[in-house]
């Protein structure tokens, strides 16, 4: 696995801020391969592993676990709606349709899935995802590492059109 | 992206929210310091631990996390001079539905937040600290990072802060997206490495047994903002605030169906359900009348508008008498709360209004628990996710008309039987509504069902 030396430089930081044990480091250096690589790659599990002194499972387990660790990629931009009760009763159910409609991408089922849904062309995924925190001004989605609440089903199109 | 404008409510008492859309506001260092910032650090460092410790216990000070445990109690826990470090975490994960409030200190106020923690830390002699971050909020990471360097320079975090000769670090530690890890015991293990699996308690108090197994704080953003402010004005005159064991302002959001949703601050117990809702939020959509509310997050027991409620209240002569009220009378503090059957819990106020079909709410409310159950213990895996197949089947086609009494059975063998309070959790939601809303269950069930148990959608 190549790792540049400005990733390695962050990666021995983030190992500092747990003088006590390095095990507590998993979850921050999985963040930081997943804003690397875009997912968790099986040579990052084992690469997490021997530098933390663990066994691949101990970190394999986590990326199971947390929904937020992807085992593949997303598509280039990655959408998220808020499925929660707030957001329901303000339409995020619409809103999520309506991302899929008009971002090409065809989706089964409402509740949470395996595997992410793609566009073909891969520029967009989507997934629901439980209550951002925002509940007040519903339907909130996030789109890559922004933030976007109250947003209107007609807004849409021009949203993504800022994802290109 | 309709921009809401957020001025505060003629009755809001601003105390944390103080700086928050503030429009000459910004959220370096430089802003705060000339409001006065940290003024109250290099007060509390002058002063002797265990003195902040008594007045935060004077002030009645409850956590703003959702149990309502007081702080000054918790951290009375910490007994000075122990073999073991001690440790301060900071619960960031805001992650309960309905609850919409640290996230805006995180934004756009991030160093009164550091101010509490830093204060509290040397209260409680803890030197290393952390602040648990939802995975969700990657700004507030990156503003809560700045934040810390700012400090860092100014010399409020570090070695020998100001010169007190008291060292301290806090790092922000960045969650993955499990709702589980709000749970303090559950957080604490997902700071270890591990899967946020939840600790027995007894023995795993975080107090006694947390991190690496030595005593812990864990508090919540909203809570450690209060010290601050209890610093500055002391502990008796900060018990003056709100009502006896209901001290202080509390944060609450509300969301639904009301024109003006969004967060306010008032005094503990300052505003009833039915003043919260006409008078500051503007009331409902026109044409419609009050259903229901889940006043403290959506683990918090839904109270139906149709209820009355007896609650007890102490006479100025000192002898108690005994009211009837409706849901519109009831104050929003604590105690009242839960005389009425519920809890205050995150502060999230949800509400319904007669549009609202219950069978859908509470189905919306199960497919998030059965999501979120961390699965260790067998009622909580398996009923969560049961109770949100029922509700299911009852919506789209299905459902039987026992189907009402088996979601009953199901979340009653949960509640009390599991490691963590999940389980009261994800059990109250559906013990409440079937309670209060009865009738509705039956019919849909009844109606929508085919009564095999079948789902034909
Ligand atoms: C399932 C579950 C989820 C929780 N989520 C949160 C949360 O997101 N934020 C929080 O501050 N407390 C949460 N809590 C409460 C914490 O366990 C803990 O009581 C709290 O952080 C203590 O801080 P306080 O005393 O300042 O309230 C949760 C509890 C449970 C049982
Ligand atoms: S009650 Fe549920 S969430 Fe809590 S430990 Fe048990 S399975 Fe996990
Ligand atoms: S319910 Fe969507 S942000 Fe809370």
């Amino acid at each position: 696995m190549e790792l540049t030396a400005e990733l390695q430089a962050r990666i021995d930081e983030v190992i500092t801020h747990y003088p006590v044990s390095k095990r507590s480091a998993a979850l921050p250096l999985l963040h930081l391969m997943q804003e690397h690589s875009g997912f968790i790659e099986d040579d990052a599990v084992t690469w997490i592993a021997t530098k933390l002194g663990l066994e691949p499972i101990n970190v394999l387990e986590l990326v199971t676990f947390y929904p937020m660790f992807r085992r593949e990629p997303a598509g280039k931009h990655h959408i998220r709606v808020c499925r929660t009760l707030s957001c329901a009763m303000a339409g995020g159910y619409q809103l999520l349709d309506t991302f899929c409609k008009h971002a090409g991408i065809q989706r089964q089922g409402n509740g949470h899935g395996t595997h992410l849904h793609k566009s073909e062309d891969g520029k967009y995924s989507i997934e629901f995802v439980e209550c951002l925190a925002s509940c007040g001004f519903g339907p909130v989605c996030m789109i890559n590492d922004d933030f976007y609440e109250a947003v209107a089903e007609q807004e849409v199109p021009q949203l993504l059109e800022k994802y290109q | 992206m309709a921009s809401t404008t957020r001025t505060p409510h003629p009755r809001e008492k601003r105390i944390i929210f103080k700086n928050i859309d503030r429009p000459d506001w910004t959220n370096d260092i430089g802003c705060y310091l000339q409001d006065g910032g940290y003024e109250e650090l290099k007060k509390a460092l002058t002063m002797n631990p265990q003195e902040i410790v008594n007045e935060v216990k004077a002030s009645g000070l409850r956590g703003r996390g959702g149990a309502g445990f007081p702080c000054g109690v918790k951290w009375g826990f910490i007994k000075p001079g122990g073999p073991k470090p001690a440790y301060l975490i900071c619960n960031a994960d805001e992650s309960e539905p309905g609850t919409f409030k640290d996230r805006y200190i995180i934004h756009q106020d991030p160093h009164q937040l550091l101010e509490g923690m830093i204060i509290s830390c040397f209260a409680v002699n803890a030197r290393l600290a952390y602040i648990y971050i939802r995975g969700e909020f990657p700004e507030g990471a990156k503003i809560l990072e700045r934040a810390l360097a700012e400090a860092r320079e100014h010399g409020f975090l570090g070695k020998n802060i100001l010169g007190s000769g008291f060292d301290l670090e806090i790092y922000v530690f960045r969650g993955a997206g499990a709702y589980i890890c709000g749970e303090e015991t559950g957080l604490i293990e997902s700071m270890e490495g591990k899967r946020p699996y939840p600790r027995i308690k007894p023995p795993y108090f975080p107090a006694v047994l947390g991190l690496y197994l030595c005593p812990t704080i864990v508090n919540n953003v909203e809570t450690l903002c209060n010290v601050k402010y209890i610093v500055r004005i002391g502990g008796a005159e900060y018990a003056k605030i709100g009502k006896p064991n209901n001290t202080g302002t509390r944060l609450l959001c509300v969301s639904g169906d009301v024109q003006r949703p969004g967060y306010y601050e008032f005094e503990v117990g300052g505003v009833t359900m039915g003043e919260l809702i006409y008078d500051i939020c503007g009331g409902l959509k026109p044409g419609r009348t009050l259903k229901a509310v889940i006043p403290g997050g959506s683990s918090a027991k839904v109270l139906s508008a149709k209820d009355r409620y007896k609650i007890k209240t102490k006479r100025p002569d000192g002898t108690m008498v005994e009211n009837e009220i409706g849901l519109e009378d009831v104050p929003l503090d604590f105690d009242t709360l839960a005389a009425v059957g519920s809890m205050a819990g995150s502060g999230g106020v949800i509400v319904m209004d007669d549009t609202r079909e219950m069978v859908w709410a509470l189905n919306n409310i199960n497919e998030f628990y059965a999501h979120e159950s961390c699965g260790q213990c067998t009622p909580c895996r398996e009923g969560s996710l049961w109770m949100k197949k029922i509700t299911e089947r009852m919506l789209h086609g299905g459902g039987a008309e026992r189907d009402t009494d088996t979601l009953k059975s199901v979340a009653d063998n949960i509640a009390g039987r599991t490691i963590c309070a999940f389980g009261e959790a994800c059990a109250w939601p559906t013990q409440s509504f079937v309670a209060k809303f009865r009738d509705e269950f039956v019919a849909t069930a009844g109606t929508k069902g085919n009564g095999n148990g079948s789902t034909n959608h």
